[in-house]
């Protein structure tokens, strides 16, 4: 009843393959990017900006850069740390270099850097598959994160071994640095969260999309089919780690502010994966609702299980946290193996046709 | 021409000027492959017999070490905690066949992935909410472990170092492979393990039962662990940094091949003594700390001539 295609005819090819073909979606996406955009930042408190809004939005990022290797074309990866680092590393040696360029534009060059460490990482995916494959992405994480520490040309030999965001300005608002607004940075990092989404919507339902998708569907018919492998699977490891290595950047510049190479960890790796598995595989709003169920969730329920009385320590609620999030993924998995976008899906089905049980 | 010398020539001459110290080099490896190979035999177990990749392993090593010291400080007699420990591995194997493996049958592998990932979220959690996060100490002379050294001469003048705890490590780790291998062979249960292994529809049709089968896996690959929890423990402490192991053992894993039991040993023994020569003579080259990631390169170099691993079966591909 609230979601019927009933009346909306189309009458071309565009209309019919449109992101959105359904006027209900349109408006639905419109009111949420309103409220992100224009809401949200005079309502939020700082601690909800800084906590919660932007580490959101860059993870999810970062998960969709997973998801376009994972999901779309197939390549398990355990690198996504240290891609991510790559861009962060880059971006610190970029900016730090060239002071007065645009930050904004530094942060999708850094991308570039990264893209091209991936490409290096994903040449033995032309060879192995499956498991196997993870192991040559853990290590490129790990040799990674050895560079991270022992290359001092990187972090520009500061003694803490530590990179941090210098202040930089953009049409007289501060952007990075510990002067920089929550406001500003949300905003900022929301327009480039969303202007890639967009690229990527755009690149998998496309002529190189399907070729991912081939590949992950089975890359032996595909290669008879005329799609070349050399191409489609590093074409994917680039894409992959460039958008990682934006999110990367974005971790440090407008996030943490300073960072340890220990932040690009393995740890952060299986968390992106999570994030894309429990939001669901080769599904770019599930890469959002991935982000928001594994990062807010561990918040929330720190906040909320004292709230409820059950008082164990703050040590212990981290713990608790963990075991909670542990069995919330395993009951996820049981009750619906395909993630939260399949879940979506359903709830859409059933509302259209609600109140009636079938149409 | 100067880092020709030192890669190629350099390393060698300094092994060859102090083959003590190479023998030394040598048995640190040798043991701490042996160790490597005891995670990857968990993780072989479980995945001939289910196809489940499980992540888990590492940190049942560290949970089953975690229950065992944990008793003992509370007062338990350690061979009564021992025993304790391995009933806690047993209801662990029981309550992941019944809670995770039989909703989730039949699933893709990389569902039963991040589903043993759930389940070490919630082992660390349970972990230090139970018997705290600091780091505690293996009760070695508890367990009736030895400890101490023997010092064996060596060449001309040299002598190398031999801890007793790593000699016992090597032979409980060997016990254990030819008690597995006889138990694989030999025994009912072993063959019902390798014909599930083979093809779960027809081990089910000649009434195996698939769900016994997996509690019996589990509870062994639990067993394991806790030996290589002792093991582990006794030469660094008991913490959930042993949890980084478990990666540690991927490599091995991939090397042997994901389906085979000597393929665990043989390639945690390559990656093992790999690991400390390339860390201990050619290290310095680049600057130290190059074990972290050592292992993946050897692996991945291998993989490159092999895809399926050294011991793996071979696969073949149909469209």
């Amino acid at each position: 009843m609230f979601y019927r295609e009933a009346g909306q005819y189309k009458s071309s090819y565009e209309a019919d393959q449109a992101v959105f073909p359904l006027a209900q979606d349109r408006i639905g996406m419109a009111v949420i990017l309103v409220l992100a955009a224009a809401v949200v930042p005079f309502i939020a408190s700082n601690f909800v900006l800084e906590a919660i809004l932007i580490p959101f939005l860059i993870l999810a990022l970062a998960t969709i850069g997973l998801n376009v290797l994972t999901g779309y074309a197939g390549q398990l990866s355990l690198g996504t740390g240290g891609f991510m680092g790559a861009g962060a590393y880059a971006c610190y040696k970029l900016t730090t270099s060239f002071p007065d360029a645009n930050l904004i534009l530094l942060i999708l060059l850094s991308g570039f850097f990264a893209a091209a460490v991936g490409l290096v990482f994903g040449l033995p995916s032309l060879r192995i598959k499956g498991l196997y494959l993870a192991v040559a992405t853990l290590a490129a994480q790990f040799f990674l994160e050895w560079c991270f520490i022992r290359i001092g040309w990187l972090y520009n030999y500061n003694v803490s071994g530590a990179i941090d965001s210098p202040e930089r300005r953009m049409f007289g608002l501060v952007l990075t640095g510990p002067n920089a607004s929550p406001v500003t940075r949300y905003l900022t990092v929301l327009a480039i969260v969303l202007g890639v989404t967009v690229l990527v919507k755009n690149l998998v339902r496309g002529r190189i999309g399907r070729s991912w998708m081939m590949i992950r569907d089975m890359d032996i018919a595909a290669e008879l089919m005329g799609i070349r492998p050399l191409v489609a699977k590093l074409s994917a490891f680039a894409v992959s780690s460039y958008i990682c290595g934006v999110a990367g950047a974005m971790f440090v510049f407008f996030y943490l502010g300073s960072v340890e190479p220990a932040a690009f960890s393995i740890t952060l790796s299986f968390q992106i994966l999570f994030m894309a598995i429990i939001g669901g595989l080769g599904s770019l709003i599930g890469c959002y609702f991935g982000a928001a169920f594994l990062w807010i969730l561990p918040i929330f329920l720190r906040n909320v299980l004292p709230m409820l009385g059950i008082d164990v320590g703050a040590e212990n609620i981290v713990h608790l946290t963990s075991m909670i999030v542990g069995v919330l993924i395993i009951l996820f998995l049981i009750w619906e193996p395909h993630g939260l976008a399949r879940l979506w899906q359903v709830a859409k089905e059933k509302l259209r046709v609600w109140p009636f049980p079938y149409a | 021409m100067d880092l020709l010398n030192q890669i190629f020539i350099a390393p060698f001459i300094q092994m060859a000027g102090a083959p003590d110290f190479l023998a030394q080099v040598l048995w640190e490896g040798f043991v701490s492959g042996i160790l490597y190979a005891l995670i990857a035999l968990g993780f072989v177990l479980i995945f001939k017999a289910s196809g489940v990749f499980n992540f888990a392993q590492g940190i049942m090593v560290v949970f089953a070490a975690l229950t065992l010291v944990g008793l003992y400080q509370k007062g338990v007699p350690a061979i009564l905690a021992l025993i304790l420990t391995i009933a806690v591995m047993g209801v662990l194997a029981l309550a992941v066949e019944r809670l995770i493996m039989r909703p989730l049958v039949n699933q893709p592998e990389i569902i039963l992935l991040m589903a043993t990932i759930g389940l070490t979220y919630f082992l660390v959690g349970l972990g230090e909410f139970v018997f705290g996060g600091e780091p505690k100490q293996m009760i070695t002379e508890e367990l009736g472990l030895p400890t101490g050294s023997t010092e064996i001469p060596f060449g001309e003048q040299g002598v190398v170092i031999l801890q007793h705890i790593d000699i016992a490590a090597a032979v409980i780790a060997l016990v254990m492979v030819a008690a597995l291998g006889l138990f694989f062979s030999r025994t009912r249960i072993g063959r019902a393990l390798r014909a599930v292994a083979d093809d779960h529809q027809a081990a089910l049709s000649v009434g195996i039962s698939l769900n016994q089968i997996w509690a019996i896996v589990w509870f062994a690959a639990g067993i394991v662990a806790l030996a290589t929890g002792i093991m582990w423990g006794a030469r660094s402490d008991v913490s959930f940094a042993l949890e980084i192991i478990a990666l540690r053992a991927l490599p091995v894993l991939i090397l042997g091949g994901f389906t085979s039991v000597p393929g665990a040993i043989v390639g945690g023994l390559i990656i093992g003594i790999g690991e400390k020569l390339g860390e201990i003579y050619w290290g310095p080259l680049l600057g130290g700390g190059i074990e972290s990631w050592l292992a993946y390169m050897i692996a991945l170099i291998f993989l490159l001539f092999r895809p399926q691993g050294l011991f793996g079966e071979r696969f073949i591909e149909r469209v």
